[in-house]
């Protein structure tokens, strides 16, 4: 069979399961990832003592676990050991997930626990005397989060999170292992019918590769949009 | 007025403030003096609450605080929003344009309205010789520019006090005049300032009032005339340093 007429027949197909699956899976993950990441960076940032320390610790914890164990075994986890968790009176059959859901909750999460990072690290390495002088005009430290420092670290963190998103979309082939007939799924159920395993795997990475390089241009405009007060002429 | 009773601060085993009591008077110019590291800077950032002295008691007009004790937010936002505070390296919100900076207390702390604010920024942005800047970011700015965009911004929340933290001490001396000119012209306009300064030709032009601190402790307080004709042998060989580093 012609490796052209292969591809081509193929790429509808594979087209179709990343805007069906990849794509939505891997920008519905990454926004809810980054609101769990800034509610992470803001509580491991803040100086609340008393009842906050127990959130902190829950916070750290978070990213701790997500950070430090494979995300494959974490999709296997949400997806094939939860519907073991029997609890009763809440869970009698365990928690059966949809696998698209499934994938979305360990995505989200797993995303949730580096941007985190991410955007600590952003917030921190804004000076100290941006947040002096917010307070000096009388600001809160929320009103000096919300106007000053975070439109900075905005800036700062947006190289690492774009990083992360490009990660995530990559990461979502592995969704395929819980069932979701994904890009890479796709190709693989491909691959197994007109047996071009070599064709087909560098067709999908192809895709991967196209759109990973859209999101970097993505991020090199963003990139500009978000400095044009730091180069010297704007 | 501005009242200060037997204040201390240390920092880990070192004392930056030993039994601080003082007074500064309401719409005067006052200038704190001293060698480096003599706790001018501590004394004046205790007076916005950015440092807490561990005792004594500040007294801002009708507010009263013991430092030994917890401030409560809300006292430390009073505060912050009766005085204003201009620092030695700027800090003005690179994010921001020169306008922005202006407007953002009034509009966001003040809750003023944003036309009123805008044009009561550019007002401000004249009276200090900036009126072509407003659109521009603080980046391209000269570091003179800066510092007076820095003390229209503290201008622009009508605070009762205004202190600055060595205002011109990063600056070369043709940025500092420029900054030196705009300080003394508030001063004419009877705002009550408490400044920071090395530059002994400024503080005998614009002080009603001088302080002279040295290890934590206030060796001199009194007028300016007073200072500048001191028999003091320390007073003396401090004012003739400072003036010979500055032709320097």
């Amino acid at each position: 069979m012609n490796i052209w007429h292969i591809i081509v027949s193929s790429a509808p197909q594979l087209l179709a399961a990343g805007i069906k699956y990849t794509i939505p899976i891997a920008i519905v993950s990454f926004a809810i990832g980054l609101i769990l990441a800034l509610v992470t960076a803001l509580i491991r940032i803040s100086k609340q003592r008393g009842a906050f320390n127990i959130l902190r610790w829950i916070a750290s914890f978070y990213v701790w676990l997500f950070r430090s164990t494979p995300l494959l075994v974490q999709l296997f986890i949400v997806y094939f050991g939860l519907p073991y968790l029997k609890i009763k009176g809440i869970f009698p059959k365990g928690i059966q997930l949809d696998p698209v859901v499934a994938g979305i909750i360990t995505f989200s999460l797993n995303t949730g626990a580096y941007c985190a990072e991410t955007i600590r690290g952003a917030i921190e390495s804004i000076p100290r005397g941006q947040w002096e002088a917010a307070s000096s005009i009388g600001m809160t430290r929320t009103l000096a989060l919300r106007r000053i420092i975070i439109p900075q670290a905005v800036r700062v963190s947006l190289p690492p999170l774009a990083n992360s998103f490009i990660s995530l979309v990559k990461d979502t082939s592995l969704a395929a292992s819980i069932t979701i007939v994904e890009m890479f799924e796709v190709s693989q159920q491909i691959a197994a019918a007109n047996y071009q395993p070599l064709v087909m795997y560098c067709e999908v990475a192809a895709f991967y590769a196209v759109a990973c390089t859209l999101l970097a241009w993505l991020q090199k405009y963003l990139e500009k949009v978000t400095s044009r007060y730091v180069s010297p002429m704007n | 007025m501005i009242k200060l009773e037997h204040v201390h601060k240390t920092f880990a085993e070192h004392k930056a403030l030993v039994d601080i009591s003082t007074e500064f008077p309401e719409h005067k110019t006052t200038v704190i003096l001293g060698p480096s590291g003599s706790g001018k800077s501590t004394l004046l950032r205790s007076l916005n609450l950015l440092e807490r002295p561990e005792s004594g008691t500040y007294q801002l007009d009708d507010l009263t605080i013991n430092y030994a004790e917890p401030i409560s937010t809300a006292t430390t936002l009073d505060v912050r929003r009766r005085t204003g505070m201009v620092f030695q390296g700027f800090n003005l919100f690179p994010h921001l344009t020169v306008l922005q900076n202006l407007i953002e207390g009034p509009v966001h702390v003040l809750k003023h309205d944003k036309a009123a604010a805008t044009k009561e920024a550019q007002e401000l942005l004249a009276k200090v010789g900036l009126a072509d800047k407003a659109d521009v970011y603080p980046n391209q700015l000269s570091g003179g520019q800066a510092q007076r965009v820095a003390i229209a911004r503290s201008l622009a929340m009508h605070p009762d006090y205004i202190f600055l933290d060595e205002p011109t001490s990063a600056l070369d001396p043709e940025l500092e005049l420029e900054v030196l000119k705009v300080l003394l012209k508030i001063a004419r306009d009877q705002q009550s300032m408490i400044i920071v300064t090395h530059n002994m030709a400024f503080a005998q032009k614009v002080a009603d009032k001088i302080l002279f601190v040295e290890d934590g402790q206030i060796q001199f307080d009194g007028s300016s005339q007073d200072f500048f004709n001191t028999d003091n042998a320390r007073i003396k060989a401090f004012v003739s340093a400072m003036t010979f580093a500055t032709l320097d």
